[in-house]
């Protein structure tokens, strides 16, 4: 394979994680108008779960990676019900505030759990994703294939979920008038607890895939792919689930052409994601298909 | 039937309802009318859940509303067309007027709600595939009605639905409510308009300053010189 084919093959498997992970923060966006900060800590979760069933309780990976998508959405539901609900009608800055700590309280939690702690802790990669397969000519390693196509596929489910079904109807009401949603005899809280379990449950899919890429874990190994899959929110449109996709494939693609094209200033990678949000906020801070948002009361 | 005995809001130290009663029977057309800031809106959100009343009775059918929650409200059989319809501007028509089935789970029931809306406002079905946003001020108050009758509800509210509407648009929603009073549906609605309200309605009362002063037959209150001085303008 030639050499610029491959870089887009991994910027385009690099943000399809990034889109993963997006969703959520665009999602929680929408309907309470806040960050949420701890998302990225959510998604590092992620790997600790398959890692505690996989190593410590030895289960089948298979099984541990859908418990560990199980717990990690359960997680977000439970954050949500404990910590943010509590503060609907309080203060925007509030909720940043209560965030921030919930991502703090998340990362400590790592590094006091045995087994776990503040070091490096190998991530446990499943065969079928180092295994090398020959499609025609091609060789190509089973992370190339299979986390594209796994993240690819999350991502067509969640549209079908969004744009089909009756809670997903609810989920897109909801993003623009609370109250009328009620109106229409929809348990709000229900509505926002199912958010919260879907786009934990989409980040914990970016997680796994994630440590299948990068085998290692690490309590702060939220933070970057965090900001950047923000970023890629910010890019899209904030609050808008089809950029949020969008800006994550285009910012993974960004990333990887920026790193492969000027190899010199590989080390200034994240100076380029975090310029990009920048000049967004900046210059256009409803993204590429977001439209203004009303702050709500 | 519902029944709102002496009902009092606030907002912080605003006194906005002041001991409102009123009753809506089964089967009949009640106007509560009142000029702007008089109270109507908070009457309609004390009654679906959305505000809380500090004292007073809100019953359906002798079941009490107070403390349940807007969607348990709806699930109990009273729906709200809202004040400036609240329309969901990204979602399609059809997707509107399902969402206001939210809570039904009998599919042929909801298929049936749909073809009467449609037949109710033809110009509905016309525009299924359309955003609710695209739409014109009258067909957006034909979609909020339609939507609150989607939820195939006991009382359906109205909290002036013929604001801002020009006169044949007026003319069309309340041929549309006339259609639904000679089907012996309930309706509360809720006008500043006394003389298209009390073409229509059986019973109405007044509210002025968060304080019911005068109700009547419809005939009756036409006839008031309350009413006529102050809202009808003769
Ligand atoms: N959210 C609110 N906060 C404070 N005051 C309010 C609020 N909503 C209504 N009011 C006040 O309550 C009174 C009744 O308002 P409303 O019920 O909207 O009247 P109407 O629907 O008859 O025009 C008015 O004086 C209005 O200013
Ligand atoms: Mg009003």
């Amino acid at each position: 394979m030639s050499i610029f084919l491959q870089q887009l093959l991994n910027g385009f498997t690099l943000g399809s994680l990034y889109a993963l992970i997006a969703i959520g923060y665009t999602l929680v966006y929408g309907i309470l108008r806040f960050i949420n900060f701890a998302h990225g800590d959510i998604f590092m979760f992620a790997g600790y779960w398959l890692f505690y069933w996989f190593f410590i309780f030895q289960l089948p990976w298979w099984l541990a990676a859908l418990l560990a998508v199980a717990l990690t959405a359960g997680m977000g539901v439970v954050i949500e019900r404990v910590a943010y609900r509590p503060l609907r009608h309080a203060p925007r800055i509030s909720l940043f505030i209560t965030a921030m700590g919930v991502s703090f309280l998340l990362g400590n939690t790592i590094i006091v759990l045995p087994w776990a702690g503040g070091r490096q802790k190998p991530f446990p990669t499943p065969a079928f994703m180092t295994q090398v397969y020959t499609v025609g000519t091609v060789r190509i390693q089973g992370v190339t294939l299979w986390v594209p196509l796994i993240a690819a596929a999350c991502l067509l489910a969640l549209l079908f979920l969004v744009y089909r079904t009756k809670v997903g109807r609810a989920m897109r009401a909801i993003a623009t008038d609370i109250e009328t949603t009620a109106l229409m005899g929809a348990d709000i809280n229900r509505v926002i607890s199912y958010t919260f379990l879907v786009g934990s449950a989409l980040a914990a899919v970016g997680g796994i895939l994630w440590g299948c890429r990068y085998p290692r874990l690490q309590w702060d190994m939220g933070v970057l792919p965090g900001l950047r899959s923000f970023t890629a929110a910010v890019v899209g449109g904030i609050g808008n689930i089809v950029g949020a996709m969008l800006g994550g494939y285009l910012l993974g693609l960004a990333e990887i052409l920026f790193v492969a094209f000027l190899p010199h200033l590989s080390g200034l990678r994240d100076a380029f994601v975090f310029g990009v949000l920048i000049l967004f906020l900046l210059f256009k801070p409803t993204g590429i298909l977001g439209k203004p948002l009303k702050e709500k009361v | 039937m519902l029944e709102i005995r002496n009902l009092h809001v606030f907002y912080g130290g605003i006194h906005a309802l002041q001991g409102v009663s009123f009753s809506v029977p089964k089967g009949s057309v009640v106007t509560l009318l009142g000029a702007n800031g008089a109270g109507k809106t908070t009457t309609l959100r004390a009654i679906m859940g959305l505000v809380r009343p500090r004292e007073g009775a809100i019953t359906l059918d002798g079941r009490s509303l107070l403390g349940r929650r807007p969607h348990e409200i709806v699930r109990l059989g009273l729906s709200l067309a809202p004040e400036g319809r609240r329309i969901f501007p990204d979602l399609t028509v059809l997707e509107n007027l399902l969402l206001g089935a939210y809570a039904r789970s009998d599919s042929a029931g909801v298929a049936r709600d749909l073809e009467f809306v449609f037949s109710l406002f033809p110009r509905l079905k016309e525009r299924v595939r359309q955003r609710g946003g695209t739409l014109s001020g009258g067909e957006q108050q034909m979609l909020a009605v339609g939507r609150a009758l989607m939820a195939g509800p006991k009382i359906l509210l109205l909290d002036e639905p013929s604001l801002g509407l020009a006169p044949v648009l007026i003319a069309e929603m309340y041929r549309a409510f006339a259609r639904l009073k000679a089907e012996g549906r309930t309706l509360l609605l809720v006008e500043q308009n006394a003389r298209a309200a009390l073409s229509l309605a059986d019973y109405g009362y007044v509210l002025e300053t968060g304080r019911i002063v005068a109700h009547g037959s419809a005939p009756a209150l036409r006839e008031s010189d309350l009413v006529r001085r102050a809202y009808l303008g003769v």
